[in-house]
C-alpha cells in the first residue's frame, strides 16, 4: 500500500493540486470580498489586512455589509461569530483526523479550517489515507494565499466590477456550497437532514433574522441526527461520488 | 489613498479575527476536555457539514430572483454526475443566458 504512505514532499503538492479547484471558484469572493469591502468604506490596506487574518469568507461579507450599515462593532462581531459558529463542529469533527499534529501544527491548521478544508480533510480520512500535516498545509497555502491576493485585487477593482449581478457573480457562492453539501450525500440521515436545516433555517431567517438563521438552522440539523435511532450501516469507508 | 489605516477598522478587524478564531479552535478544545465519544455525539458531528452548509443553500435559493432559482436547479442536477467547476459552469450559464433573456 504504498499509496498510503508516499514521500512527504509529494503530500504537500497533492493537498496543493487538490486545491486548485477551490481557489478557482472561490477567487471570485476573494474579488467580490475586496470590492464590497472598498465600497462600502474600507481601504484596500484593510480589506486585504481582512482577509488575511480573518479569512473566511462568508463572515468577512456579512461583517463588510453591517460595517457599511453602521451598526455598532460588537454587533457586526457576534454576527461574525454567528456566522462562524460551524467552524466549532469542524474542528470537533476533524479533531480525530488531525491529533497527531503537533501543537503548534494544530494551532495553525485550526486558522486555516475554511469549509473546503474541513471537507476536502474529512474525505482524505475517510477514503483510508492518514492526514498528514504537509498535504493539509498544502490545501490551505494554495487557497490563503491568493484569497490575501485576489482580495487586494478586488479592493483595486471595485469600481470596476460595479455590480455583481451584472458578471453572474452573486450565483456562484450558493452552488459552490451546494457542490460541497452533494459531497455529504452518501452519509446515514442525509435527506432527513438537508430537508430540516434548509427548512428551519429559511423560516428562521423570516422569523428571527440573518445571520442567526445559519446557526439554528444548522443546530436543527444536527439536533435531529442526534435524536434519530443510531444506524448499522457504516458512515465511513463509502466510495467518494 | 492617504489613510491605510483607520484605528476602528483595525478594532473590528482584529475582533472580528479572534472571534473567528475562537470558533476554529473551540470543538477541539471541547472534544479534549470528553474523554469518550458518545454514539449520539458521533452521530451528530457527522451531520455537521450537510446540515451548516445547507443553511448557507436554501435561503439563498428562497431569497434568490427566479434566474438564481433556475440556475441553482440546473447546478444541482449537474452536481449530481459531475464535480464542484461543471456545478459552477452550467449555474452559470444559466443565469447569464436568462438575464439576456428577462431583460
Amino acid at each position: 500500500m504504498s499509496r498510503r504512505d508516499p514521500a512527504p514532499r509529494s503530500e504537500f503538492a497533492e493537498g496543493a493540486f487538490k486545491a486548485v479547484p477551490v481557489i478557482i471558484s472561490a477567487g471570485p469572493f476573494a474579488i467580490l470580498f475586496g470590492a464590497v469591502a472598498v465600497a462600502n468604506g474600507q481601504t484596500v490596506a484593510e480589506a486585504t489586512l481582512m482577509s488575511a487574518v480573518v479569512y473566511a469568507g462568508a463572515s468577512q461579507l456579512v461583517g463588510i455589509e453591517l460595517f457599511g450599515q453602521h451598526v455598532p462593532l460588537w454587533i457586526v462581531v457576534l454576527s461574525i461569530l454567528a456566522v462562524n459558529f460551524r467552524h466549532i463542529l469542524y474542528s470537533a469533527a476533524l479533531t480525530p483526523l488531525i491529533d497527531h499534529f503537533t501543537l503548534p501544527q494544530k494551532l495553525l491548521s485550526f486558522f486555516l479550517l475554511t469549509d473546503p478544508q474541513f471537507a476536502e480533510t474529512l474525505a482524505r480520512g475517510e477514503t483510508g489515507h492518514t492526514v498528514t500535516y504537509r498535504w493539509y498545509l498544502g490545501f490551505g497555502a494554495v487557497i490563503y494565499f491568493p484569497w490575501v491576493v485576489m482580495s487586494a485585487i478586488g479592493g483595486l477593482l471595485g469600481k470596476i466590477i460595479g455590480d455583481p449581478a451584472v458578471w453572474g457573480i452573486d450565483v456562484l457562492l450558493p452552488i459552490y456550497f451546494m457542490g460541497l453539501v452533494l459531497g455529504f450525500r452518501r452519509r446515514s440521515n442525509f435527506l432527513l437532514i438537508v430537508v430540516v436545516s434548509g427548512v428551519v433555517s429559511v423560516l428562521a431567517q423570516h422569523l428571527v433574522g440573518a445571520p442567526w438563521h445559519i446557526s439554528i438552522g444548522a443546530i436543527a440539523g444536527v439536533a435531529l441526527a442526534a435524536l434519530l435511532p443510531p444506524k448499522t450501516e457504516a458512515t465511513t469507508g463509502e466510495q467518494a461520488p | 489613498m492617504n489613510t491605510l489605516f483607520t484605528p476602528y477598522m483595525v478594532v473590528l478587524i482584529v475582533a472580528a479575527a479572534v472571534a473567528t478564531y475562537l470558533t476554529r479552535v473551540g470543538g477541539y478544545v471541547l472534544v479534549k476536555r470528553l474523554k469518550t465519544m458518545p454514539p449520539r455525539l458521533e452521530a451528530a458531528l457527522n451531520a455537521v457539514p450537510a446540515a451548516v452548509l445547507t443553511t448557507l443553500v436554501a435561503p439563498a435559493f428562497f431569497a434568490g430572483s427566479i434566474d438564481i432559482k433556475i440556475a441553482m436547479v440546473a447546478a444541482l442536477l449537474v452536481g449530481l454526475r459531475f464535480s464542484a467547476i461543471p456545478m459552477l459552469i452550467a449555474g452559470w450559464v444559466v443565469v447569464m443566458v436568462l438575464r439576456q433573456i428577462l431583460v
